[in-house]
């Protein structure tokens, strides 16, 4: 359980964060949601442990991220970025092996648990087979999917995403968030696209110029007041299947 | 990933490999010795025969073959670790040894003791190129490791910066003095030479070689953990600002070391890694130590033809290196277009 109370980030120039409360009961999938700038990202790397909140406080089953050390935050927390990029010439294995490392009591060797634990998220993924394909010849599709295998190898508490599907077709983006889903972590992930969220989370948290202006079920949050407000576009907002689906309008030429 | 027994074979054959390297390097030379001449010399100082070779040849096999052999491992190995450590550190795979500004700095150094007179002597050369490049390396890290962080594009930036404000100056001292006898050892000592290379040299640098080695293996796991990039090393538990001080501080140290022992010899600390890297992969845990024990191999045999080739006129090892290492250089760019 993630419990974000309070927390305010600044650099000399702006707050970027606002007294941001907000929190992610176990197993559950919070959509973190809103406009460009609105300080999804900075939030992210707060609660990650990344940036040390100006003020206010991150716990994690009641325990503080800014008091614990690097290790112990990265054998709880795992974080997926939008675009993973390397020059090296690495496996399918030799990356998700990299979520093992906040693990590893060998400095020389990988166990034969640790390979068997990365074979097995691998199937999570859905890329069993995968292990020796070279990076570098995978989709941006199984890259995301190969990254989330390496956060699941974590073992983390909490899993973080920071618009994870930015670069993914809209299967792929679908697929991915299926993935996260039975998981079953403990998630706070930022998303773009809205009717993804209301698919997916089961709360969202709205955040305008890094405070928070609604936060709750999807179909309670996403009205078309709030869209005009925040995102400053018109929609309709509806059901189908007992899901919410927002229709957005061109803006008014 | 790492599998203990394909990594084992490998360090054995290359252990092996330098060994044999070292035994044979040192029969190869000007003057007339026969394999077996040498290796008992070697042996009667290790305290292993008695030999009753006469004390010159003796003397050319102990007092300065051996050395210069080791020499040239030592430096080989260090170069090529540290230009691996660089390349992860920095995020750079053109980064080298001499990024931080350390090699100019050291020819700064040796280029103002030989010409202030203090004695052309090995020892003050070295002292002072070894100073100058740890001078070098803190005006680097004093400008770039603005608010601690040691960001790698600061890094780069400040070290070019230094690199060729000492270039500038160097070249300043060579013409302002004008005595073709500095500036004749001086452009030998710029381009890179083992000649130099004797126990006392070694006596310093062989420590060295050994704690920094020894750190950076310990580091390496952390080191695996940079492949995407700094945030993504700390989300796995690694204090980025602390490895990268503590890796490149330490390579800085060793790199300053070696140059004052040789100048610098460039090329190896760009190319071994790389080619190491197609053997082993980007694992650190297998990389450092093929990539040491290959430099230290490659720079043996470098080093040899620089010396022999040309006999009796010696060819700077720099050289000899620049004449390789060029042509990888640009087959390793190529290769990397291609990848896009």
């Amino acid at each position: 359980m993630l419990d974000v109370s309070g927390v305010s980030w600044a650099v000399p120039a702006a707050r970027i964060l606002d007294r941001v409360t907000c929190t992610a009961p176990a197993g559950s999938l919070v959509g973190l949601l809103g406009p460009n700038g609105s300080g999804k990202t900075t939030l992210l790397r707060v609660v990650a442990g990344l940036l040390r909140p100006t003020s206010g406080q991150v716990t994690i089953d009641g325990d503080a991220v800014a008091r614990l050390r690097r290790l112990a935050v990265a054998r709880r927390i795992a974080l997926l970025a939008q675009h993973a990029e390397t020059d090296l010439d690495l496996t399918v294995l030799d990356v998700v092996l990299l979520g093992r490392i906040p693990h590893q009591r060998s400095r020389w060797s990988d166990s034969d648990t640790e390979r068997a634990r990365a074979v097995e998220v691998l199937a999570h993924v859905d890329l069993t087979g995968f292990e020796h394909r070279k990076w570098q010849t995978l989709s941006g599709g199984e890259r995301q999917r190969v990254q989330l295998a390496r956060a699941l190898a974590q073992e983390p508490e909490l899993l973080l995403l920071d618009e994870p599907t930015n670069h993914l077709d809209i299967g792929h983006q679908l697929q991915l968030l299926h993935l996260v889903r039975r998981a079953g972590i403990t998630t706070l992930a930022a998303l773009h696209d809205l009717n993804l969220a209301a698919m997916f989370c089961d709360t969202v948290v709205v955040l305008d110029a890094g405070r928070v202006v609604a936060a709750g079920a999807p179909e309670q949050v996403l009205t078309p007041a709030l869209l005009a407000d925040v995102f400053g576009v018109e929609a309709e907002v509806g059901t189908h299947d007992g899901r919410t689906v927002i229709h957005y309008r061109p803006p008014a030429a | 990933m790492v599998r203990a027994t394909g990594r084992a074979v490998v360090l054995v054959v290359l252990t092996v490999g330098l060994l044999a390297s070292v035994g044979v390097a040192v029969t190869v030379g000007p003057a007339d010795l026969s394999i077996g001449t040498v290796w008992l010399v070697v042996a009667d100082h290790l305290g292993l025969a008695r030999s009753d070779v006469p004390p010159l040849r003796e003397h050319i096999v102990w007092d300065l073959r051996l050395p210069r052999v080791l020499g040239a491992a030592a430096v080989g190995a260090g170069l090529a670790a540290a230009g691996a450590v660089m390349q992860t550190v920095i995020r750079n795979p053109l980064a080298d040894p001499y990024l931080l500004g350390v090699s100019s700095g050291a020819s700064l150094g040796a280029v103002l003791v030989i010409v202030a007179g203090v004695g052309s002597g090995v020892v003050a050369v070295g002292g002072g190129a070894f100073v100058g490049a740890l001078t070098a390396f803190a005006a680097v890290v004093a400008v770039a490791g603005r608010r601690a962080a040691l960001a790698p594009t600061r890094v780069v930036l400040m070290g070019v910066a230094v690199a060729q404000l000492c270039a500038a100056l160097t070249s300043f001292v060579i013409i302002w003095v004008g005595d073709p006898h500095a500036t004749q050892s001086i452009t030998f000592w710029l381009s890179g030479s083992l000649a130099r290379a004797g126990w006392a040299e070694l006596a310093w640098a062989a420590p060295v070689l050994v704690a920094v080695l020894g750190l950076v293996g310990w580091h390496a796991r952390a080191l695996d953990a940079f492949a995407f990039g700094e945030e993504a090393a700390a989300t796995l538990g690694v204090d980025v600002i602390r490895v990268r001080w503590l890796l490149l501080v330490a390579t800085a140290l060793l790199t300053a070391v070696l140059v004052a022992m040789s100048g610098a010899i460039g090329f190896v600390g760009l190319i071994m890694p790389h080619a190491a890297r197609l053997l082993t992969g980007p694992d650190h845990r297998r990389l450092l130590p093929v990539v040491a024990l290959a430099g230290a191999i490659f720079l043996i045999w470098v080093d040899t033809a620089a010396r022999t080739l040309f006999e009796p006129r010696e060819l700077p090892v720099g050289v000899l290196t620049a004449l390789l290492g060029v042509p990888a250089f640009v087959i390793l760019l190529r290769r990397r277009e291609v990848r896009g």
